[in-house]
């Protein structure tokens, strides 16, 4: 479980983070959603490391962040999966060598356990004979799933996803939103992803965090969300035809 | 405002630097990278620095030729002058300044693809020392490779004059030797060897910064393509300078 407390954050004169507070809770898909500009992806990268904390801290089951050393942090990114936007995923090796990366550079397992475990996350993903490929070589989709395989090869703790599903159709979208939750379950993960595809708000958020101009202004699930009275969350997720239309029936039932 | 700028990108320079040279995190991974790095920058220069060698100790000698026309001054003068101004200058300087464009451009525009699109973030995330496994690597390929480049530039480009200048009927042959063995200094070499290692480290870190810390998209990094050579070009030019007055003044 992944507890955030009061966290601020600031550029310059320019406020991002507003004061969140928010828990992630293990074995679950926890969104974040919110308008572009919103700081969801500042709030990812504050709760990841890359951004340092103004103000406040997360805890990692129980590890402040704020106590813990360098040393510590450097430990704690070794149980962090993330899957970024555009996969980033390295041009210049191959599937196998992208995935298996983070074995070879961190752990001392043999060259056939490296890759043993690369081949079972590989699988695990549904990548067949792509092994030899270069990034450049697979689809947009393929390089989603082999983002999550490199995510997932470390056997993390927690998993972060910056928008995986942003610029997939939407049948491509659906199913790496369905594997995210799966393997989220598989491993009993604590899964964070920030989206503002309305489709995996409704398919895999077990527990969603609204926010506005830098603050947490609603939480809870895709069941609540459905039901929600909140007008900035309601217009926010039901802004097309459709989804009103979604809402009005789940409402009626 | 420029001057500000300046100093703050010398100190940014100075902080990547810091964070380059640290202990590696698994020296296995960054000896493949050193591999890799060797045959990028500095195997596939080696048809560029030839061609260009061979032609420019051609043009050298055939212009010194041409300039000492006179029955007066022996024409083992030419091998001379040709010898002298390629290991002094031409090897070890103008072949760095091509490396500038053609190795600085690349390690600028990789590590800024890598930065844009995300992929140097997706390494910190992991908790690589993404400063050191990119650039170390980089910096020591061509620290350790460069120096076999300017030998080699240095062999191909007398080598090309003696072909250019007896085959024209410039020199005999004997007077080419002859003037490549007298007053020769061996201090010239080491001299160019260790203007070289500078070069070789001057092109690279600096490229890297500019790479390293590119900000937006494809056209930034573009643009900072351009600043890491014409900056590595400036500063290697400086340090000629300095390096010369140092050895040789």
């Amino acid at each position: 479980m992944i507890r955030v407390t009061n966290i601020h954050k600031k550029f310059g004169d320019l406020h991002v983070l507003k004061g969140i507070d928010a828990t992630f809770m293990k074995g679950k898909t926890n969104l974040i959603i919110g308008k572009s500009g919103s700081g969801k992806t500042v709030f990812l990268k504050c709760l990841l490391g890359i951004h340092d904390i103004d103000d406040g801290d997360v805890d990692f089951d129980g590890r402040l962040i704020s106590e813990m050393s360098i040393e510590d942090r450097r430990k704690l990114r070794l149980e962090l999966g993330m899957v970024f936007q555009g996969s980033a995923l390295f041009d210049s090796l191959t599937v196998e060598e992208n995935v298996s990366f983070p074995l070879r550079m961190f752990t001392k397992k043999s060259s056939k356990e490296i890759a043993e475990r690369t081949n079972f996350c590989l699988n695990r993903v549904n990548i067949e004979n792509a092994n030899h490929l270069f990034p450049a070589e697979i689809s947009g989709g393929m390089q989603k799933r082999v983002a999550i395989a490199r995510a997932i090869v470390m056997n993390p703790r927690y998993l972060f996803c910056d928008e995986p599903n942003s610029g997939l159709d939407p049948k491509t979208a659906m199913v790496i939103d369905e594997l995210i939750q799966e393997i989220t379950q598989e491993f009993d993960i604590t899964t964070v992803i920030n989206t503002h595809d309305m489709n995996s708000v409704l398919q895999i958020g077990d527990h969603v965090n609204f926010l506005v101009g830098g603050k947490k202004i609603w939480e809870g699930s895709k069941e609540d969300v459905l039901h929600t009275d909140n007008q900035e969350l309601a217009d926010f997720v039901f802004s097309s035809e459709l989804f009103k239309k979604v809402r009005r029936a789940a409402r009626s039932e | 405002m420029f001057i500000k700028r300046i100093l703050e990108d010398i100190g940014r320079y100075f902080i990547l630097m810091k964070l380059v040279f640290r202990r590696p995190d698994n020296f296995r991974m960054y000896w493949d990278a050193f591999v890799r790095d060797l045959y990028m920058l500095g195997v596939k220069s080696l048809g560029l620095v030839a061609i260009i060698s061979l032609f420019v100790g051609a043009v050298v000698t055939i212009q010194t030729a041409l300039n000492l026309e006179n029955p007066i001054i022996p024409k083992y003068y030419i091998a001379i002058a040709t010898r002298e101004s390629i290991i002094l200058e031409f090897s070890p300087t103008m072949i760095s300044l091509i490396l500038a464009g053609k190795v600085g451009s690349n390690i600028a525009s990789t590590l800024g693809t890598m930065r844009v699109s995300e992929q140097i973030e997706a390494l910190e995330v992991m908790g690589v020392k993404s400063a050191s496994f990119l650039i170390l690597p980089k910096i020591a390929a061509c620290v350790i490779f460069n120096p076999i480049l300017i030998i080699i530039s240095m062999f191909l480009g007398i080598v090309g004059g003696y072909i250019f200048g007896t085959s024209t009927g410039m020199i005999s042959g004997t007077d080419f030797i002859k003037g490549l063995q007298i007053d020769y200094t061996p201090f010239y070499i080491a001299y160019a060897l260790v203007k070289t290692v500078v070069f070789a480290f001057v092109i690279t870190s600096i490229s890297a910064y500019y790479g390293f810390f590119v900000k937006g998209g494809a056209v930034e990094v573009g643009e900072n393509s351009t600043k890491a050579v014409v900056a590595s070009s400036l500063v290697l030019i400086l340090t000629n300078y300095l390096l010369t007055q140092l050895l040789l003044g």
